[in-house]
Formats: structure tokens, sequence, C-alpha cells
């Protein structure tokens, strides 16, 4: 489904992205794992359009690269980005409202659905959405990418900075997710819930893919975690 | 007294509403692409000329419409052409392409229509005094232009509150990126809002030409004042744009008014009468000070609240 070959990036001058080649195939749960500052996070901002890519983005065959990002998104890629932008100002229900790409043509998820999902969410569906926690805007944000019905859907450290039972709920919400058929790139340096969720994860150092596998292979392979994840 | 409060009153609000058609673009503008357009005012003084000229040649109430449109397009032109293939450059070239275009307007304006003022005039329909309070006659003119921006402002609080696009528009003010990986063109939605708020200027330009002078200075002249507003009611807020707007059209219009100085506040005891070095300053009226109130008022909000009266961010 999203075929990434010899992607590299830039940032002014330094060389982040060094040739990175992943695939995730439909139906895929996929997480890309390292530590910080490998690119992980470029990766993923390069196939979505908002650093300028160099290389070969396929999606569903259609070749992507440094297409503005809206386009990339209407083609059924969703992104959800590390810094939990929820617009401030704007409800519960307003921020899910701009995650449907158009009204008129409906996806598979809806809003009262999410709110049932989320109890919490529910209670303040009608308040200002900066007043949420942590881990509610988490929610809030993936379940917003959601409402724009993606094929796949890439979320960026989902779990960083909450606490380790909102950690398991992020978890449920991603299984959620996959069981409704939805492809996911989940980015991730936490190995409890990448290797929980992961059909197959990939291993990221210094801007290239250093490990390919099965969540039991990475967990067999001692030396390859010790040279790119453990401090 | 209540005569002249009565009439500033008035007149504050006209000039604070119209103050606000202009602001309101520019604040949007800013927040949603962070670029201080410095060449919002021409616009504004464009629009006066666009209308004065089309009212010549079509009357003023097909100018009154087309004017604003006219200047609109412009606007749209300048984002599409101008700011989208500046802005990988960063802030400052945007600024500088802004600050040229404000020049440049200046130039080709007074290239076509002269330094002088033009005689662009009030339309004979409106030219009757609207009603009197106690011996002051108000035009009907005022009342117009204060009808005209009161609409337009509750037209665009409708559209921006109630409608998707005002949405989109909303949440593009904060995370103009996030807006467009959840699928919603933001670059069109850049030229529209640039379009709109140019529109607003020539708007206030079209219908402020015929009560104020109609020149080629006159964007230079409102510029610095507009800058004012927006930095004091919080870069990139509107409703704290229409707080400062009114503020400000208020105390200009009073400042102007009031015939006091500090020495008559003394009465009898007038310091100035004595023999002193400071003579000029307890001699000078409120109305001469007018001017600078405004910047004064600028510094005052920098030192006390450097956000400004709704802002969130730091200017």
């Amino acid at each position: 489904m999203l075929e990434v070959r010899d992607l590299h990036a830039y940032y002014g001058k330094s060389h982040i992205l060094q040739g990175v080649n992943l695939d995730i195939r439909a139906g895929e749960v996929v997480s890309l794992l390292g530590r910080n500052g490998v690119g992980r996070s470029t990766t993923v901002k390069a196939i979505m359009g908002e650093v300028a890519p160099q290389g070969i983005v396929r999606f569903k065959g259609r070749d992507i690269a440094g297409l503005p990002s809206h386009k990339i998104a209407r083609c059924g890629l969703g992104y959800v980005p590390e810094h939990r932008d929820i617009f401030p100002g704007l409800t519960v229900r307003q921020n899910l409202l701009l995650g449907i790409k158009d009204v008129r043509r409906p996806g598979r998820w809806r809003i009262e659905g999410m709110l049932e999902m989320f109890p919490n969410l529910a209670a303040r569906a009608d308040t200002p959405a900066e007043v949420l926690s942590g881990g509610e805007k988490q929610m809030l944000t993936v379940c917003r990418t959601l409402m724009g019905d993606p094929e796949l859907i890439m979320i960026d450290e989902p779990t960083e900075g909450l606490a380790p039972l909102i950690v398991q709920q992020v978890g449920d919400l991603i299984a959620k997710i996959a069981e409704a058929g939805v492809s996911i790139l989940l980015v991730e340096q936490k190995l409890s819930i990448a290797l929980r969720i992961s059909h197959r994860v990939y291993l990221m150092g210094h801007g290239r893919i250093v490990f390919e596998g099965t969540p039991d292979e990475l967990r067999a392979n001692d030396e390859v975690r010790k040279q790119w994840l453990e401090v | 007294m209540l005569e002249l409060i009565v009439i500033s009153t008035l007149n504050g609000v006209l000039f604070g509403m119209l103050l606000f058609l202009l602001s309101s673009g520019l604040t949007v503008i800013f927040s949603m692409m962070g670029v201080l357009n410095f060449a919002h005012a021409s616009f504004y003084m464009l629009g006066a000329f666009f209308g004065y000229q089309l009212t010549r040649w079509i009357g003023f109430w097909p100018a009154l419409v087309l004017a604003p449109l006219l200047v609109g397009v412009v606007g749209m032109a300048v984002e599409r052409y101008g700011l989208r293939n500046t802005h990988r450059h960063g802030h400052v070239a945007e600024l500088l392409l802004t600050f040229g275009l404000a020049f440049a307007i200046e130039e080709i304006v007074s290239m076509i229509w002269g330094k002088s003022p033009v005689d662009y005039r009030i339309p004979a329909a409106l030219d009757f005094p609207a009603f009197t309070v106690f011996s002051t006659n108000y035009p009907a003119y005022k009342i117009f232009m204060l009808a005209i921006s009161v609409s337009i402002f509750v037209a665009l609080l409708i559209v921006l509150k109630k409608t998707r696009v005002g949405l989109i528009v909303q949440a593009a003010l904060t995370y103009p990126t996030m807006v467009g990986h959840l699928g919603h063109n933001v670059g069109r939605v850049f030229m529209v809002v640039f379009g709109v708020g140019s529109a607003l200027a020539g708007l206030a330009g079209v219908i402020a030409g015929p009560s104020l002078v109609t020149q080629s200075d006159m964007a230079s002249l409102l510029g610095p004042i507009l800058f004012v507003v927006i930095v004091f009611g919080g870069l990139g807020s509107l409703p704290g744009a229409f707080i400062a707007s009114l503020l400000i059209g208020l105390i200009q219009t009073f400042a102007v008014a009031l015939n006091g100085s500090l020495a008559s506040a003394f009465g009898p005891l007038d310091p100035s009468l004595g023999p002193s070095v400071l003579t000029d300053i307890w001699n000078v009226t409120i109305a001469q000070i007018a001017p600078i109130l405004p910047y004064v008022l600028l510094v005052l909000i920098l030192i006390v609240r450097p956000m400004g009266l709704l802002g969130t961010r730091e200017t």
C-alpha cells in the first residue's frame, strides 16, 4: 500500500534521511522504532510532504512524493503529528468536524461513535479543546484524523509524556483502528506497545533503516537492540 | 458639553469601525501566514481611488460593490504570485515584499491621479443631515458609513463562527500545517482570506474616501495607526482588534474635540502664569497631542502587556 524507496531529506544542510526504504501492506500495523533524532519523525513528515522529500513515495501505486500535504491526505493517508496540534478556541466537536474532508461523503467513522468510545471526550464535546488533559488531547488528535477516513494512518509518538494507564488506552485505541482494517504506521520509542500490536517493525539509526522484522525477531536479537535502541 | 460627548462618541465609533474594517483583515492575515502586511493600508488607498474613478464612470452605488471586489482581486494576485513564491525564502523576504509593494502602490497612485487630493464627493443621495443633536447636524453619509461597517462586522462574525469555511479559517489561524494534513487546501484558504482582507480594506477606502481626503499619502497616514491597533489588541486576535479599533477611534476623536490643556486644569492656580521654562508644555492642548496618543498607548501596552490586550503570543 505504501512504498518508500531511497528516501532522502534535508534540514538546511544537514542530511537527515539517507535512503530510507519501507513498505506497509494493506491492513498491516507497522512500527518505526529508534532513538531520538535518528529521523523517524522526519520520515513521516517527508512522506506527508511537510519536509521536502527526495526519492520515491508511492501510495496505492500513485507517486505522491512532493505533492502538497492536503492532496496526500486526500489520497487516503492520515497523519497525527507528535505535538498534538488541537485547535485551541474550537470545541472538541469542532475539532472532530475539521477532520472530515468532505461533508458530502462521510467515511466509516462517526463523531457520535467516537464520543461513545471516549466518555471523557463526550463529556466535554462542546467545551474548548484546550482544557483537555494530555491523554485526552492525544485521543482527540487521533480521532480527528480518523474522521477523514484514512486507509493508512501514521501516528507519531502517541504515548510520549503520558501516564502508564493512558498509554494503555492509546494502545487499545490503536488496536481498535487496526481491527477496523486501517493500516497503521506507528512511530515509537517505547517498545512495549509497539511489540504488542505490530505485525512488523523497522528500526532506524542515523537516517537509515538498520533492522526490519517481526516483533519476535527483534526480541530475540539482543545485539541489534543494544546497538540501536537501548541506552 | 453633552453635545460634544454625543457627537464625539458617534464619530469615534465610526472611526473605530473603519479601523476595524482594516485591522480585522490585517490581524487575520498575520496570524495565518505570520506576515505583517505593510501594504494593507495601500489596499485601503486603492479602494478609495478605485471608488473615485468608478464613481465618475458608472456612479457611486456600482462603485461601492465593484471597487472592493477589484481590490480583493489585486490582493489575491499579490498572495498567489508574490507572497506564495517568496514564502520559501522566509518571513523577512515576505515582509520586504509587502514593504516594497506599499511604496510601489503609492507611486503608481500618484502617477495616475497626481499628488493632490481628488474630488471624491459624497453621493447626492446621501448628502443631507440625518438628524440634529442640539445644534449640530449629523450627516447622513456618516450614518451610512457606520451602517456598512457594522453590517460587515456582523457578516464576518457569522461566516467565521457559523460556517465550515469559518471553522477551517479559525483552525488555520493556529496550526495551518495541521489543517493541511487533514486534507484542506490551506494555500487556497490563504489566498481567499488575503483577498477578503484586501477587499475589506478596499471597502473602507471606498466609503471613507468621500468623507476624509482621497490623496496619495492616505495610506502612509493611516498605516502606522493600523499597526498600533493590531499590536494593542494582540496580534492575531480578532476580538482584540475590535476592542482596540474602537478604543483608539474614540480616544483620537475625543482628544481632537477636547480643548483643555494642563494649564487650564489648574484654573486660577495655573503654573504657567509665573515665569517658567515649562510654560509651553503647560499650555499644550489635548487636541495638539491627539496624533501621538495612539503611539503612547502602544508603548504603554508593550511595557505592561507585551502580547497585547487579548493576544496569546509575544509581539
